[in-house]
């Protein structure tokens, strides 16, 4: 009987919608490869990060409590995808952005969009 | 420690196997090979010390009388200490000995000045006149000696490459030498060894060593560069390498930068050769365009880290001698972040 609850629950399962291609897997895994691309392109230079202790810039705002901000920018919705992109190349996706693009890759922009999501979890 | 961020400094005292024994040149290798005989010598006598403690607590009553009496101090107090450590310091100051040798004529020469908080660089032609003047990075070819002449103005400091050579002190006043080598390209991390104050632990600078022939090429295309004459009104540095937004293309002009580099006061501390730009306080911005770092050795070099700098430089570096320009608009900072990346 159990077996039966168990497959029945597996089915349901399966048969759900597929999640939407926009979401970003916000792995543990994701979140460090964020935080080491995040070091080494210095994004303290300008903010003020959890979790990193130096630097912490006054340029831009301080990303504390950034996951609970409602829009990127003042101008983005806060999803991971808009997040992926402004961090990259912020004048293409808000354009006036006074941040300049950063010399990382899409997927280390999605990682750093995971970091930024994931660390206030606690 | 954040390892990605302070590049410099973090490549001077991190990695496996640790800098300091993983020499790059003759000369950190004899520094190394010092360090492994001390280490040695000290595992040794500290085996010496643990067997004789054991001896006097636990051992037969025959060997805890000959312990016990004046000979064993004489002998295992003063005599073996004195011959060790003399043979040790004897031999430790022949093998460094090379690091400090005088000037035979057939070096490079750059002169490397300790500041509160970076490194003055200076390349020397063999008269010793200075050619190239830069900041926070030693240029070095391979397998060619190289002779640091050490110079501070203000406090004592310490110059360490670990990969290439042992600290020397850099005290106001006086000029010292060390040597340095290197047997393999790459870049390698430096540091101030001696605290100085305020941002001592942020006080970096980055070894690039290059192919002797590029070495050459490389020093004879930056002393052109630096031997340009002052010519009013044109914009420095390289329009063709300019590096704009891809987004929004003309966003940032390099000759609106200039000017506000002018008349923002940057000019009053920094010089870019060939210009009325001449202020000596700070580092020469003439190359700061390919800088492998900003700020000493901490932080990598491109747009936003400059930005970054300009704006809030306390914050990231306190107590440095920049004032941080919070009063320039985030359009000037750009536009003086795009003139200072021509200027290769």
């Amino acid at each position: 009987m159990q077996q039966v609850a168990v497959a029945a629950t597996l089915l349901t399962v399966v048969a759900c919608k597929p999640p939407p291609d926009d979401r970003t897997s916000l792995s543990a895994d994701a979140a460090e490869r964020g935080k080491a691309a995040i070091e080494r392109v210095s994004c303290g230079s300008c903010h003020a990060i959890p979790g990193i202790d130096w630097p912490r810039g006054g340029a831009g705002p301080s990303l504390e409590d950034f996951d609970d901000v409602g829009l990127i920018a003042g101008a983005l919705p806060n999803t991971p995808g808009n997040l992926a992109a402004f961090v990259r190349d912020a004048p293409a996706a808000k354009p006036g952005s006074t941040m300049p693009p950063m010399p990382i890759t899409a997927a280390e922009a999605e990682d750093v969009a995971a970091y930024l999501y994931g660390m206030n979890d606690e | 420690m954040n390892k990605g961020a302070a590049s410099g400094i973090m490549e001077a005292l991190w990695g496996w196997p640790p800098p300091v024994f993983d020499p790059a040149g003759p000369y950190a290798s004899s520094v190394t090979t010092l360090a492994w005989v001390l280490f040695a010598m000290g595992v040794f006598v500290t085996g010496i010390v643990i067997a004789a403690l054991y001896v006097a607590i636990k051992g037969p009553e025959r060997w805890r009388s000959k312990l016990d009496g004046e000979k064993a101090v004489w002998i295992g107090g003063i005599a073996f200490p004195a011959v060790v450590l003399t043979g040790l310091l004897i031999w430790g100051l022949a093998l460094t000995a090379s690091l400090t040798e005088p000037i035979t004529g057939r070096e490079a020469r750059v002169r490397v000045t300790g500041e509160m908080w970076w490194f003055r660089v200076e390349y020397l032609d063999p008269a010793g006149r200075v050619i190239v003047r830069d900041a926070n990075e030693l240029h070095l070819p391979l397998d060619r000696p190289v002779v640091l002449e050490l110079l501070s103005a203000d406090v004592v400091h310490s110059i360490w490459i670990p990969h290439l050579s042992g600290k020397m002190d850099m005290v106001p006043g006086r000029i010292n030498q060390l040597r340095v080598e290197a047997s393999r390209t790459g870049r390698f991390g430096g540091v101030c060894a001696e605290y100085c104050g305020g941002p001592h632990a942020l006080m970096g600078f980055v070894t690039e060593v290059h192919e002797a022939a590029d070495y050459d090429r490389w020093l004879a295309a930056r002393a052109a560069r630096q031997a340009q004459p002052v010519t009013a009104g044109a914009t420095p540095g390289r329009p063709g390498t300019v590096v704009r937004d891809p987004a929004e293309p003309q966003r940032y002009d390099p000759a609106l930068g200039w000017a506000l580099f002018r008349d923002t006061g940057c000019a009053a501390c920094h010089r870019i050769a060939g210009t009325e730009a001449n202020g000596l306080a700070g580092p020469d911005l003439t190359h700061v365009g390919s800088r492998l770092s900003l700020g000493a050795g901490i932080l990598p070099n491109h747009r936003g880290t400059m930005i970054g700098w300009i704006a809030d430089s306390q914050s990231i570096k306190p107590g440095n001698r920049m004032p941080s320009y919070d009063r320039l608009s985030a359009e000037e900072l750009g536009h003086i972040a795009a003139f200072l990346e021509a200027q290769k």
